[in-house]
């Protein structure tokens, strides 16, 4: 603490979280009310199912709406404190937005589009084309300065809002969807120059998304939200591995279950029981991959334990993959080659019995640690 | 397998169809067509008929008569900047009217849209009451200016705007209204004030419309005729507009009024023809 007495008032203010705010919003029955702060170059997920309040947050952090309560404060700056009574206007915040349609002014060449937030914030005509110009060589797209955005593809127009929030130096960056309206192929790649550019971005930036894959690589940590609460946060290596939600388990492709641990067993429900590697008692969550799941035709003989009769509900392609829906003492997902399909000759209403190993089950306390 | 395919191949079957081809081969209803007809026939045959009494071999002398060609140009130059005053009054209008949550707001579009249905004719009495000579704000013009408004060139131009500001505001609310009211939130995110944001972004993205009522407005400031004969008066070359010429040569020289007609036919259909497939041209 004595050290801190020593630290230039300037300075300190730099070495605490770039975002501190308590986002509140009600709007009739839904309630958001979401902690949240992120670090100068740290990149936050904002991960959560339609209608969570993900949207509702940007705004509120954007000053597109205002907070029923809580704060929001931003590099030291008070923007918005309904008790008492501050309000920054939207144009007043140090704030670059990349709307998930990305929003680029229809009548303005990709240049122009760039130079528009340098322009409102006093930088003169000559020197924000300069800037415009050297925000797109970086984004690779120089040869495409005079061209309006409806002749962009929709990888350039991503990359073109993106340069149009950066340039104009935001403390905080919000990207909503941001890759949301693009095809498989092109994601792929604008995901990984984007990533590069939230690197050198150093304010904070936070990344509202409902996919998984982009949370995952573009973020470095998670906040995960369900009815406008924090369900879950952190690193994306925690949250893989112990999803405490179905929504969550879901999301990063687990199989999802509460129930009583005695020792190595689990009561999921009245009579059905688990096996687990873990020893555990108490209440527990127990997670295993679709992939963990084998189906046999018969009783299998043999050496997994966790076995029992299920019925198939339903049946989709999953990359190379079957994803088979199956219900019984437990909703599950399983992952089966289609060689095996073939061979099991699967269809929906079949009866078979599945299969999890106790070694490929994970069990963790239901008590946030 | 073949029937694990079925399953995988569901989603297709739940595409949507290609619609039937052509409707043309379905007979069109003699009830909708005979009415249809006859609308159109009303519309066409005055038109028609005027332009079968033109008197052809007298037109071009006719049209090179001074009195004709000093109330083309008073039309033409009135209609034009009654056009410019409803642009600059009756713009930011519609954009109150479109995008500001007020008391009232009801009210006042209401209001906007009363000389639509007004009688033109009382619309210059109206005008007379408040900017006459010893009307409520043209008695203080007097005394305090010496700016007498009945009666004048600028006489007409009020009695047009008066008119025909409730078309320009209609179809730019309209158009503000239609569009994507974001795109101003996100130039607000990148520091614009609602009036850069207006100058900047929406009005040139609502830009088609604001022509397009521009183009109603100049076109009913152009054939206005009661309010500016009860507000302006009749004299040629100062208030004498093409209306007014038009009905007064109807009680004296037939021929004249049907030329003068025809000028304002032709000249209101190739304004709106040149425009319409840029602007105003139906979804």
């Amino acid at each position: 603490m004595t050290t801190d007495v020593t630290v230039h008032p300037a300075e300190r203010h730099l070495t605490g979280p770039l975002l501190d705010a308590r986002l509140v919003v009600e709007r009739g029955t839904f309630r958001l009310d979401l902690p949240l702060t992120i670090n100068p170059g740290e990149v936050v997920a904002l991960l959560g199912p339609n209608g969570a309040g993900k949207s509702t947050a940007l705004r509120a952090l954007a000053g597109l709406l205002s907070l029923s309560a809580g704060h929001l404060t931003l590099a030291g700056r008070e923007l918005d404190n309904p008790s008492r009574r501050t309000w920054t206007p939207t144009e007043q915040r140090r704030i670059g937005v990349v709307f998930q349609d990305y929003l680029l002014f229809p009548h303005l060449s990709a240049l122009d589009n760039i130079a528009f937030g340098p322009r409102r914030r006093g930088v003169n005509r000559q020197q924000a084309r300069r800037q415009a110009a050297d925000w797109l060589e970086r984004m690779g797209l120089a040869e495409h300065a005079r061209r309006k955005p409806r002749q962009l593809s929709g990888g350039q127009a991503q990359r073109i809002a993106l340069a149009r929030a950066l340039a104009v130096d935001p403390a905080l960056l919000l990207l909503d969807e941001p890759l949301a309206a693009l095809d498989a192929r092109t994601r792929l790649d604008t995901r990984a120059q984007l990533q590069q550019h939230l690197a050198a971005h150093r304010g904070a930036t936070l990344l509202v998304t409902h996919d998984p894959l982009d949370a995952l690589v573009l973020a470095d940590r998670l906040v995960i939200i369900e009815h406008g609460q924090v369900v879950q946060e952190g690193d994306a290596a925690t949250i893989t591995a112990q999803p405490r939600t179905d929504y969550v388990a879901r999301l990063v492709g687990l199989n999802l279950y509460r129930g009583r641990a005695s020792g190595h067993t689990v009561l999921l429900t009245d009579t059905f029981r688990l096996t687990t590697a873990e020893q555990h008692d108490g209440d527990v969550f127990v997670a295993f991959p679709p992939s963990a799941v084998a189906l046999h035709p018969n009783h299998p003989d043999g050496s997994p334990r966790n076995s029992w009769p299920a019925t198939i509900t339903g049946i989709q392609p999953n990359g190379d993959n079957l994803r088979v829906q199956l219900a019984g003492p437990i909703d599950l997902a399983a992952d089966i080659t289609p060689l095996a399909a073939a061979q099991l000759h699967l269809v929906p209403g079949q009866r078979v019995w599945a299969a999890v190993k106790a070694t490929e089950t994970r069990a963790y306390p239901a008590a946030p640690q | 397998m073949s029937r694990l395919d079925t399953t995988v191949a569901r989603p297709d079957r739940s595409a949507p169809r290609p619609r039937p081809r052509s409707r043309q081969t379905t007979r069109i209803p003699l009830a909708l067509l005979l009415p249809a007809s006859l609308g159109l026939l009303f519309l066409v045959l005055p038109l028609a008929g005027l332009l079968a009494r033109t008197p052809w071999t007298s037109l071009p002398q006719r049209l090179t008569e001074p009195g004709v060609l000093t109330a083309l140009r008073l039309s033409l130059q009135t209609a034009t900047l009654a056009t410019l005053l409803c642009l600059v009054l009756g713009v930011p209008l519609a954009w109150l009217l479109a995008r500001v949550e007020f008391p009232g707001r009801r009210i006042v579009r209401a209001l906007v849209t009363v000389p639509l249905v007004l009688p033109p004719v009382v619309g210059g009495v109206a005008l007379l009451l408040v900017f006459g000579r010893r009307g409520l704000l043209g008695s203080w013009l007097d005394s305090a200016f010496g700016i007498t408004l009945p009666f004048s060139t600028t006489g007409v131009v009020l009695a047009e705007a008066f008119v025909a500001m409730p078309f320009l505001i209609i179809a730019v609310e309209g158009a503000l209204r239609g569009a994507d009211s974001r795109y101003e939130e996100a130039a607000a995110t990148l520091g614009a004030n609602r009036w850069t944001t207006f100058t900047h972004v929406t009005l040139p993205l609502v830009a088609p419309g604001v022509a397009a009522g521009a183009v109603l407005c100049w076109a009913r400031a152009l054939g206005e005729f009661g309010a500016t004969i009860t507000f302006a008066g009749n004299f040629p070359g100062r208030t004498q507009t093409m209306p007014i010429a038009v009905y007064l040569a109807l009680e004296t020289d037939l021929e004249a009024a049907i030329v003068l007609s025809l000028i304002l036919l032709t000249v209101s259909v190739a304004i709106l023809a040149s425009l319409r497939d840029r602007w105003i041209s139906a979804p």
